[in-house]
């Protein structure tokens, strides 16, 4: 598949169809992978990756790089190409800029995983016929490669292209995923129980705006939190309650607009499951608004921008669940 | 040397606490180790390292400094400043204990830092040899000998007696104070433990990591260098490694309203937040790429260049598996000192 | 929470009221001379809809323990549709509040007229009494916010 994308990545950048490429660089070990803009064959030959740890979403780097002079390539796995066409919808990318090849999906590995099982000094990860053979300072470790899954994957709601200008390898379906069950679990709780859950989660917040930054929907120019004159600008969460505005707000302001690309829970350095809080919001559209998924399409109306005159009150959130 | 066996860590744990306050890095429930109280039946982690790092025991992420109080015209001020109770930090590691050289250096020079120096002194910070170094390890780079760490006292482990060894006398008074548990010892095991990591230590694949092409009088060099706009390319502008490095130590100082009174709060901040130093005429770093090249710049340049050669790193290698993007100060270096 | 402390607990509740029906529902409530309790602290906005998620968060950071959202009836809005996309809004802020574990009873919404000044003091009577009952507001509160 690399070399596939690479001699693709070439042909145009040699024919003068695109002048850059957006895609993942090669690091220091095997998994430290930073996404990249390359300008040149050579650069491409030397350290332009696409394997089990390429997970990063690089959608949101078009925000930048589709404003920039000559048309960029871009390889999008099938998550990346929803969070595309919400950019779109929300004219935040130039979509006559970009050259989309869609890539297959995952699942791509989380290293925290590994590195969770106790594996240390890691040289190299090889996938082996779905056991990962793990090279470290200390000998060969193996590992199934189902149990290093990073959990967007593995609750994957679709291998399904939404936009491109052309494939390399097969486009897939929506998929009937998982991925609400343990926001349904966490639903019926106790109210006592789901603060406890939240707090001890939400506490661990070292507010490093990770979560927010590598978001393709958290696109503002400036940040309500970071703007001094908006009276809730903070760098640091005092106590609990700026902890839990600051997790609230985010996840409302991506509300109907989040794809679920599972970015936030991704990169937090304190492995908060921020995902939760995003597909909360996602559960409650669908079920009282209908089905709705953000970046399916570019021109339906997002659920918060849009009503009936027979939509459900407010309270029906004192009336169903536990209490 | 003094030691304990490994299985009356309890016990040992147990006599620090009666005295002060102990802290101990322990697994929480996501799997991560940081460190916590001890309390009885706290077991130490098996990890290499805290999550976060130990600066937070001297140099906490907000903390008050003052309070104002408004009644009628005047304003009363309350100083926030307390006597901190004593307190000790057990398994500190070899390069978490030299960062705590490195924020001495900004904090306790002249003018003082009145809140972390009362921190500081009444801290003890008890260190713990490394012996399972990760791939993301550098400290030998920053002239860190992960076998023989720094700190009030030293403590090794041979896998079944935990040595101790006091480094000043803040560490005497330490060991002092557990005498009774602990008996001489002979460490012909633990040396050869520590040979092993001397060699493990020496097939890093950071091994060869070298400050030579930086320091104070490269300064124009690197400041100019071109290179920073392809590495900063993908830079998120979060505060992630800021706040996972055990020597940054810049922070802001703000107001809160409370509705009856103001508390004025210093937190950590970061240079790669778009309003850090803000001043009146607005941020002196407008792009990304001067804001990520401020951060390198300043451990690699401008803090050797204030403080005789010390870097402002200590290889701890949390930025290299924290960052979202994976890039990190191993790559900035790598990519700077080829001319 | 004893229930000595609890029978004298004087909770704060912030209204936020639309300026076209139901800030007029409160005046009629005065002009009529109802009875709701002075717990309860007006704020005015152009429409219900002018209320963001942070208005909320806000009102209970700086010791609010219940806050309610008064707005014309659906179909009534002096903006036409202001009050159907607060509809949404408030559904789903108050279900994620109630996801993290902040009791229920502490939010509402309600749709009072201009001409429904019976229906604004019943409201807040009862609106009142429930979050009494809940006792101050401990898990969304700001410590550093709490009268000493």
């Amino acid at each position: 598949m690399q070399e596939a994308m690479i001699k693709r990545a070439k042909e145009l950048l040699a024919d003068g169809s695109v002048k850059r490429v957006i895609g993942w660089k090669r690091g220091e070990f095997a998994y430290d992978i930073t996404p990249a803009v390359f300008e040149s064959a050579e650069e491409l030959d030397k350290d332009f990756v696409f394997d089990d740890f390429t997970s990063a979403n690089v959608s949101k780097y078009l925000v930048k790089e589709s404003k920039k002079e000559g048309k960029v390539l871009v390889f999008l796995k099938p998550c990346d190409t929803y969070s595309l066409n919400q950019l779109t919808k929300e004219h935040r990318v130039d979509r006559d800029n970009i050259y989309v090849i869609g890539i297959p999906g995952g699942p791509k590995l989380d290293i925290e995983k590994i590195k969770a099982k106790g594996i240390t000094g890691i040289l190299s990860v090889k996938n082996d016929n779905y056991t990962l053979k793990i090279d470290t300072l200390y000998g060969e470790e193996t590992m199934p490669f189902s149990e290093a899954i990073l959990d967007k994957c593995a609750s994957c709601k679709s291998k399904k292209h939404v936009t491109y200008d052309e494939l390399i390898g097969e486009d897939g379906d929506v998929l009937d995923s998982d991925r609400f069950d343990m926001v349904e679990k966490l639903e019926n709780m106790t109210a006592q129980e789901r603060y406890d859950f939240w707090r001890e989660q939400l506490s661990k917040c070292i507010r490093c705006n990770a979560c927010r930054n590598v978001c393709p929907a958290c696109t503002c120019e400036k940040c309500v939190f970071d703007n001094p004159n908006s009276g809730v600008e903070n760098k640091a969460a005092s106590d609990s309650f700026e902890e839990n505005m600051f997790h609230i707000i985010r996840a409302f302001h991506v509300a109907g607009r989040c794809t679920d690309c599972g970015e936030c829970s991704r990169v937090c350095p304190q492995n908060i499951p921020l995902h939760l809080l995003n597909r909360k919001f996602i559960k409650d559209i669908n079920s009282l608004y209908g089905e709705y998924q953000a970046g399916a399409d570019t021109t339906s109306r997002a659920p918060l921008t849009d009503y009936t005159a027979d939509d459900c009150e407010a309270s029906i959130v004192h009336e169903r669940g536990a209490e | 040397m003094l030691k304990i066996s490994l299985s009356r860590l309890e016990e040992l744990f147990a006599a620090i606490a009666e005295k002060q306050t102990l802290y101990i890095p322990s697994d929480r429930a996501d799997g991560a180790a940081e460190f916590t109280k001890w309390e009885p039946g706290k077991a130490l982690t098996q990890k290499l390292n805290t999550l976060r790092s130990a600066k937070d025991f001297f140099f906490p992420q907000t903390e008050n400094i003052v309070d104002f109080k408004m009644e009628g015209k005047n304003i009363q001020v309350i100083d926030q400043r307390s006597e901190h109770e004593d307190f000790v930090i057990f398994g500190v590691r070899p390069c978490d204990a030299r960062s705590f050289t490195i924020l001495d250096k900004v904090f306790l020079s002249e003018p003082v830092d009145s809140f972390y120096k009362n921190r500081r002194d009444h801290g003890t910070v008890v260190t713990m040899a490394c012996s399972r170094p990760a791939e993301t390890c550098f400290c030998g780079t920053f002239g860190i000998d992960a076998t023989e760490p720094e700190g009030d006292a030293a403590c090794w482990s041979d896998g079944e007696d935990l040595f101790i060894k006091a480094n000043n006398d803040k560490g005497q008074a330490f060991i002092d104070s557990i005498s009774s548990l602990l008996e001489e010892g002979d460490t012909a095991k633990l040396d050869q433990v520590k040979a092993k990591t001397k060699e493990i230590l020496s097939r890093l694949p950071l091994a060869n990591l070298s400050t030579a092409a930086f320091g104070g009088d490269t300064l124009n060099e690197h400041f100019n260098s071109e290179k920073w706009a392809e590495l900063s390319e993908s830079c998120l502008g979060c505060g992630t490694c800021t706040f996972v490095c055990p020597t940054c130590q810049c922070y802001d100082i703000k107001d809160f309203n409370t509705g009856n009174g103001i508390k004025r709060f210093r937190c950590w901040d970061s240079c790669m937040y778009s309003d850090f130093t803000k001043m009146a005429h607005g941020n002196p770093r407008t792009s990304q790429l001067e804001r990520f090249r401020q951060r390198f710049m300043h451990k690699l340049v401008y803090f050797p260049a204030n403080n005789n050669g010390e870097f402002g790193c200590v290889g701890c290698g949390r930025c290299l598996s924290k960052c979202p993007i994976s890039m990190n100060i191993v790559k900035v270096m790598k990519a700077l000192e080829v001319k | 929470m004893q229930v000595n402390e609890n029978k004298e607990f004087q909770p704060l509740i912030v209204a936020f009221c639309c300026n076209w029906c139901s800030y007029a529902g409160a005046d009629l409530s005065g002009t009529n001379r109802l009875n709701y309790p002075t717990n309860v602290k007006i704020i005015r906005v152009p429409c219900s809809c002018r209320v963001n998620p942070m208005f909320i968060l806000r009102a209970f950071q700086r010791g609010a323990d219940g806050v309610i959202l008064c707005g014309c009836h659906p179909g009534d809005c002096h903006y036409t549709s202001g009050n159907y996309f607060t509809r949404r809004r408030m559904t789903l802020l108050f279900s994620m509040l109630d996801f993290l574990g902040i009791e229920r009873d502490r939010t509402r919404v309600e749709w009072v007229s201009a001409a429904e000044g019976a229906k604004f003091a019943a409201t807040m009577n009862e609106f009142t009494e429930a979050v009494r009952k809940l006792g101050p507001n401990r898990r969304l509160e700001d410590l550093r916010c709490r009268k000493q």
